[in-house]
Parts: structure tokens; sequence; C-alpha cells
């Protein structure tokens, strides 16, 4: 006799409670009659007590406004697409619980600032990443290939473990108020991935990385303000990484 | 036949204006950190000796002035101030100026405006304190440094 449930369980799963948010989106739409001027649009969704900033962005583009514009690709905060400004800080949206930025007053969602907007809150992300190749975030070595791995001690990994977190989601450097007026600084995501290199115990290219770093819109320009560690996603202690560099760069001078 | 609309190369690369590497702003933030602990000492003695030791305050007068530049210790500490403070305040003003000003002819202006100011002041300062006289002919006795009559 195959096994059957005797009795359905009687208990329902309670009702997750839902509750009406208000989104203010900054929308670009050149092609619509707003022309070259962005404007800001208010949308009413129904959202629950879990649900992100980004599921209630879906909500507006599937529910009420196909033209809303904006990159999400993983949803769950790995991929790094979906930097925008929420209530003027630079959040993920698919990790930003609705309820942590207070649902009771219209929710303010932009673009990243600093890099040029495409469409809606799609940016244009090329100087960002012109910057991240310039500093050459990859292995650097010389010699004769090893037949097996290049071997590390734990201690060496932990020198640039922090570094290691980052995912390109341009938060910190669309936060950064050198990087608003200067779109010419390197920008603390670049210096985070060289530091990620610099300091590992593997790589020969610490130097190039130095003298690449060591220009007028290189580390010098930073003013250390914290923004950009603040809104990492990923918790990297950015502006700590820079004075790091810094550090190398002096005592390499001197 | 239509003309197709000319469309923006998508791998068109964004490209950094040029490379300004060199190590003159290591240096520059070097400078303003040591300059800085240089001149905590240098300021605060100054205000001690001028403010506070002896008469205090009140003892500040020609005389007073005249007589701490006749002493080349007073001479140097009072140039190396001038100089490093006058260094320290362009450097951090010109600082401001590349952070904040966007267009590039306004930074060239207000930074022409900086320098000249540097400039007049500093070389100003340099030549008083060197080419001061304590003792001008035909001056009221009383109101000059003692080393005046010895």
């Amino acid at each position: 006799m195959t096994a059957t449930i005797e009795d359905a369980p009687t208990t329902s799963v309670p009702e997750i409670p839902s509750f009406e948010v208000t989104l203010r989106v900054r929308r670009y739409l050149p092609e619509s009659s707003h022309g070259d001027e962005a404007y800001w649009e208010e949308f009413t969704v129904t959202a629950h007590g879990t649900d992100r900033v980004l599921d209630a962005l879906h909500k507006i583009k599937w529910e009420h406004d196909g033209s809303l514009t904006f990159r999400r690709s993983c949803a769950h905060g790995v991929c790094g697409s979906d930097a925008v400004r929420i209530n003027g800080r630079n959040r993920l949206a698919c990790k930003t619980l609705l309820k942590d930025v207070n649902p009771d007053k219209p929710i303010l969602v932009e673009p990243i600032k600093g890099l040029p907007v495409i469409k809606d809150l799609v940016v244009d992300m090329e100087p960002f990443f012109a910057s991240y190749r310039e500093i050459m975030p990859f292995l650097v070595t010389t010699g004769n290939e090893p037949s097996k791995e290049r071997l590390q001690s734990s201690e060496q990994r932990e020198r640039f473990d922090d570094t290691t977190k980052c995912i390109l989601c341009a938060a910190c450097t669309s936060s950064c108020p050198v990087f608003w007026t200067d779109g010419q600084y390197f920008g603390p995501a670049a210096i985070v991935n060289a530091h990620r290199f610099i300091f590992d115990s593997r790589d020969e290219g610490a130097e190039q990385r130095l003298e690449i770093l060591n220009d007028k819109e290189g580390v010098w320009r930073c003013r250390t303000t914290f923004n950009c560690s603040e809104a990492c996603p990923r918790g990297i202690e950015v502006t700590k990484a820079i004075q790091e560099v810094k550090r190398a760069m002096i005592t390499r001078a001197f | 036949m239509t003309t197709s609309p000319a469309i923006a190369n998508p791998r068109d690369t964004y490209k950094r204006q040029k490379s300004t590497r060199s190590n003159f702003e290591l240096y520059g933030w070097v400078f303003m950190r040591a300059s800085g602990v240089i001149l905590l000492v240098l300021i605060f003695g100054h205000l001690f000796v001028n403010l506070m030791v002896g008469e205090g305050v009140n003892a500040i007068d020609f005389a007073f002035v005249g007589g701490k530049w006749t002493s080349p210790f007073w001479q140097t500490w009072d140039l190396v101030m001038l100089w490093l403070a006058m260094i320290h305040g362009t450097n951090g003003v010109r600082t401001i100026i590349n952070d904040y000003a966007e267009r590039d002819l306004t930074r060239l202006w207000l930074k022409i405006a900086l320098y000249t100011a540097f400039v007049v002041v500093t070389v100003l300062g340099t030549l008083v304190i060197f080419t001061f006289s304590p003792c001008p002919v035909d001056a009221p006795a009383e109101l000059l440094p003692s080393v005046c009559t010895a």
C-alpha cells in the first residue's frame, strides 16, 4: 500500500501582511515628450514586508509601466548590476528591503551619480570599467609557469581578503564627490581592485600598478570622505584600502 | 533609397585625457602632513611668546616687533612660519579648486589668482623680515626698541 497523507494539514500559512508603497523614480526618456529633461514619476504598488526595492521596481515594470528601464541580473546581490541611489544613498536594489527605507514616505530611486544616464536608471558604465581595466586587474608574474598551484599561506591570503569581495557595482565610485566633479579620477573601485593584486603575494605587478595610480587622478585625489565605505554593499573597507595603497606608494618613494 | 542614421560605435572606448603620473601629488600629500605638524609648533610658539610671556598682549608695539626682528632666531622663526604657512595654505586651496572647479578655464583663472596672491604675500613678507629697520631716524626714542639707544 502506498503511503498517503491521512489528514491534509489544516493550519494554513498566515498571509504575509501587505502594504502600499510609493516609489518616486527619476526617469529619463529622451524619445518621450519630456525630451532631454529627466523627471520624477510616482508609482504606488502593493508590497509585502519581505519585498525589496527591486521587487517593487519589477512590479512597476510588469504591472504599471513597461517602459521603466533598469539593470538587474542575478537579483541576489552578487552580480552588481542594480546599484541605484535609494533615498540619496547608493545601494543595490536587490539587497535593500522596502521596510528598511521607510515605506511610509515616497521612496526616491535615482540612477547612480557621476556617470552618463542612458535611460531611466541605466547609466553608461564605460568610464567606470575603463579605469578598472587601466589598473591591470589580472595576475602578473615573471619566470616559468609553475606545474602546480601558486601556493600562499592563509596569512598572505588574509592580507587582501577584504578587497576580493568587490562585485564592480560602481556604488562606491558613484558615491564619491571627487568623482562627481572629476570624471577622470580613477575612483574607489579601481583602487580597491588594484589593492587586491598589489597585496597578493603571488602577484609581481605591484610596482606597475602603484605607478599607474601614482597619478594626479589616482589615489591622491581621495579626500577620505568615507562615502565609498558607506556605500559598498559588500562591506569592503574601501577608504582603508585606498589609504593602504597610499602608504605603499610613500614607502616606495622614500 | 534611405540614408541610415549614424549610430555611435557601441565599443567606442572611453579614454583618459592624458596620463599625469608623477610624484608631485605624493610629495604634496606628505608635505601637507609634515608642514602641518611643524606649523602647530611654530604658530603656538609664536602665540605664546607674543601674547602670554611677560606683559602679554599689552607688550606688543613697534618696539616689541622691532626688537624681536633684530634677533636672527626670531627672523628665522618668522621666515619659516611664513613660508610653510603660505605653501601649506596655497596647496590646500589648490586642492579645493581642483575638487570644485569643473570647467578648465575657471580652474585656470582661480589658480592664477591664487598663485599671484601667494607670490605677493611671500615676497613682501620675506622682504619685510630681512630689510626691516628697527631704528628709523627722527623717531621718538621712547617708541623704539632698546637696541637702538645702546
